[in-house]
């Protein structure tokens, strides 16, 4: 087998006195998803900020396709085709969708201006196939509906050809119906060869989703199995009592 | 416009929507033509004049200048509270370096005519390193803007006296003092071809952005309204060129030497003053502020910054660095203004700027800029410029006391946020 995409290696970071996330290791492989569970304040967001260049980690290692890799600012991290989708969309309200989509990487004319109309049209097509019922190009986020807005960090994500994607919990805004088309994009993505960390609170969803599942707990490691090898009960028993029932069987 | 909750007569709402205008613009004229009417009834004609309508241009140019650069600063949510400080001192270095420094260090005789452009090159420099220092405190030292600006306010304005040991200097170089208004302007004929050129360009503008549109398959706007808008930018712009044209320089001037005006004698000729450099100044300041902030990287990141710098910082912008890049062209615009101000006066002194950070602000909110951030346009800035100018030179011109002209001017500010405020919650907008 290839190298894995991703490799963190007994990453660990604290403010202040909280050791957010402590000594932990966790691999992703192409055309996979890893899903993170674990209680609110487990340490699931930060272990993931650490690789798409929010954080700076304290200690450890990130590997990328068997090469060590740098990873100190949103940019470094998308210079790997890492794209993330925050828990807390990371989106500008005051602007329009195309904007927000292309914040950061604008195309521009050849005299160096922002080519409004060309993102626009970009934009249209990458909703055409994520969201077609996606039609307010013009306003600004601010007036779309929480489905809606997530649909932009998902096409801005999607759009860039990302290789590894992390979502910090990309349902939990969302109805059953768009639920349904983020699960249905993972597969489709999957497909496509990504790796993808996903992050959620829903046990089932996660089960039918992914292909390996990882529990953190006070920000510790609690154990990673094939979503085959083990139930929903001891999956949760794994978030409640930060053992894994394998290990100890 | 997002005007869903907004209870308005299906037709009005349709002709706007088909006209695609900006319903704050329109406010904003709107308001302006208010004062200027109100105050034409209160002065029995004298408001709207050629001649008052012409000083009311000028007279706004210094503050309106440094109100675009305002805008980046209080859209990615900081304050400048030391631009007019920040003027004195540019003016003080300017007045120095072409009455003092350069003719006594570099012995360039006085009225050589490089000594303007040296001088105004300095100022700017100083302008821009002063403000990137301050960016530099705020961006990568998490000093609130509030504070180093505060503190800026009271600097600068005694670094400007420092510098002219508290003297007035003057009198300023004669190209210098070109940019001052009345003293430097274009006449009727160059009056008229900078009005054509800028219409041309104009309904250029318009039509390629419709023939871009058509060419992305977006939907376009009918003819009708299209040429509608076109009429009426043309229409602005014309009469804004007839109305300065129409100020003719008054005869005992002519008299003073008729050859400038044209004119072999001073009896039966007619001359005009036409479009002032400062307001050309103006004008392009405007136009390359507006790109800046429509078509460029600088001006999207510093919108983004303004609406969600979380978002901002993890979509990969510098937001530090941006700081310093907004409080640098304000200085930069801060000096130009200083060109301006002090040409007009003919003098650098002492009190120059006194207050205009408080003018400058007001226009800027008056011009729809929202303190919350992420909201706010240039044209917007300069007619909140005009609308307080008209306010102070109209009361002046009804006689109202100072004490009074200032407690109707801040209360104006404040109703000013006020309507903002219930238009935006009414169409939903942020
Ligand atoms: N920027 C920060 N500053 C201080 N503490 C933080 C910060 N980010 C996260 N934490 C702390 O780290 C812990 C893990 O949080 P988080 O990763 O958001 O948990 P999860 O995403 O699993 O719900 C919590 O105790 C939280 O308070
Ligand atoms: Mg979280």
């Amino acid at each position: 087998m290839s190298a894995p995409l991703v490799q963190m290696k007994n990453v660990s970071i604290a403010f202040g006195g909280v050791r957010a996330v402590d000594n932990v290791s966790i691999d992703l492989h192409a055309g996979e998803v890893v899903g993170l569970l674990g209680h609110n304040g487990a340490g699931k967001s930060t272990l993931i900020k650490m690789l798409s260049g929010a954080y700076k980690m304290d200690s450890g290692e990130i590997w990328i396709e068997g090469n060590k890799a740098t990873i100190n600012s949103p940019r470094d991290s998308r210079d790997y085709n890492i794209e993330t989708i925050y828990q807390t969309l990371a989106l500008a309200d005051n602007l329009d969708a195309a904007s927000n989509l292309f914040l950061g990487r604008e195309l521009t004319t050849p005299m160096g201006f922002v080519d409004d109309s060309r993102m626009e049209a970009e934009t249209r097509k990458i909703m055409a196939r994520l969201n077609p019922n996606f039609k307010k190009l013009k306003e600004p986020v601010s007036a779309l509906s929480g489905g809606q807005r997530q649909s932009v960090a998902i096409a801005r994500a999607v759009y860039f050809n990302a290789k590894i994607l992390i979502m910090d919990e990309p349902t939990a805004a969302l109805g059953v119906h768009e639920t349904a088309m983020v699960a249905e994009l993972i597969g489709e993505l999957k497909k496509q060869g990504l790796g993808i960390f996903l992050i959620s609170h829903d046990t089932r969803e996660m089960m039918e989703l992914c292909d390996r599942v990882s529990v953190m707990k006070n920000g510790q490691m609690v154990g990673t199995e094939r979503v085959e090898d083990v139930t929903e009960d001891d999956i949760l028993s794994m978030i409640i009592l930060g053992k894994n029932p394998k290990e100890a069987a | 416009m997002s005007d869903a909750s907004k209870p308005a007569t299906p037709q009005r709402r349709s002709l706007l929507q088909s006209l695609e205008v900006d319903t704050r613009l329109l406010g904003m004229i709107g308001a302006f033509l208010l004062v200027c009417i109100v105050f034409n009834l209160l002065t029995d004609g004298r408001f709207l004049t050629p001649r008052n309508l012409f000083n009311l241009t000028i007279q706004t140019v210094s503050v309106a200048i440094m109100a675009t650069g305002m805008i980046f600063v209080i859209v990615t949510r900081h304050i400048d509270l030391s631009v007019g400080a920040l003027l004195a001192t540019c003016t003080a270095v300017m007045a120095m370096t072409q009455t003092s420094w350069l003719p006594n260090m570099l012995g360039l005789e006085l009225g050589h005519p490089m000594i303007p452009w040296i001088s105004i090159a300095i100022g700017l420099v100083t302008g821009a390193v002063i403000g990137a220092g301050q960016g530099w405190l705020i961006g990568y030292q998490g000093i609130p803007a509030f504070i180093v600006t505060l503190g800026g306010l009271l600097i600068w304005r005694n670094v400007g006296w420092y510098l002219t040991d508290g003297a007035t200097i003057g009198p300023l170089d004669k190209t210098y003092i070109l940019f001052g208004g009345i003293n430097g302007t274009l006449g009727a004929t160059l009056s008229w071809i900078v009005g054509g050129v800028a219409l041309v360009a104009a309904l250029y503008a318009l039509f390629s952005a419709r023939r871009t549109k058509i060419s992305h398959g977006f939907s376009v706007k009918p003819v009708w309204a299209e040429a509608l808008v076109m009429g009426v930018v043309g229409t602005a712009i014309m009469g804004f060129v007839a109305i300065l044209n129409a100020y003719t320089v008054p005869s005992r001037v002519i008299a003073r030497n008729p050859s400038l005006y044209g004119c072999e004698t001073a009896e039966g000729c007619v001359a005009s003053y036409g479009i002032p450099y400062s307001v050309l100044l103006l004008i392009a300041v405007a136009i390359v502020m507006t790109v800046i902030a429509r078509r460029t990287r600088l001006g999207r990141y510093i919108f983004a910054t303004g609406g969600n710098p979380d978002a901002a910082e993890l979509s990969g912008i510098n937001t530090r660095l941006l700081t310093v890049k907004i409080f640098a062209m304000v200085g930069v615009l801060c000096a130009l203004a200083g060109v301006v101000a002090s040409a007009r006066l003919g003098y650098h002194t002492n009190d120059i700027g006194v207050l205009d950070e408080l003018r400058v602000i007001a226009a800027a909110v008056i011009g729809g800029t929202a303190l919350a951030g992420g909201v706010g346009t240039i044209y917007g800035a300069i007619i909140g410029a005009l609308i307080m100018q008209s306010l102070q030179s109209g009361m002046a011109m009804v006689g109202v006391d100072a004490p009074y002209q200032n407690i109707v001017v801040g209360a104006v500010l404040v109703l000013a946020v006020w309507i903002d405020i219930q238009y935006r919650k009414r169409t939903g907008a942020k």
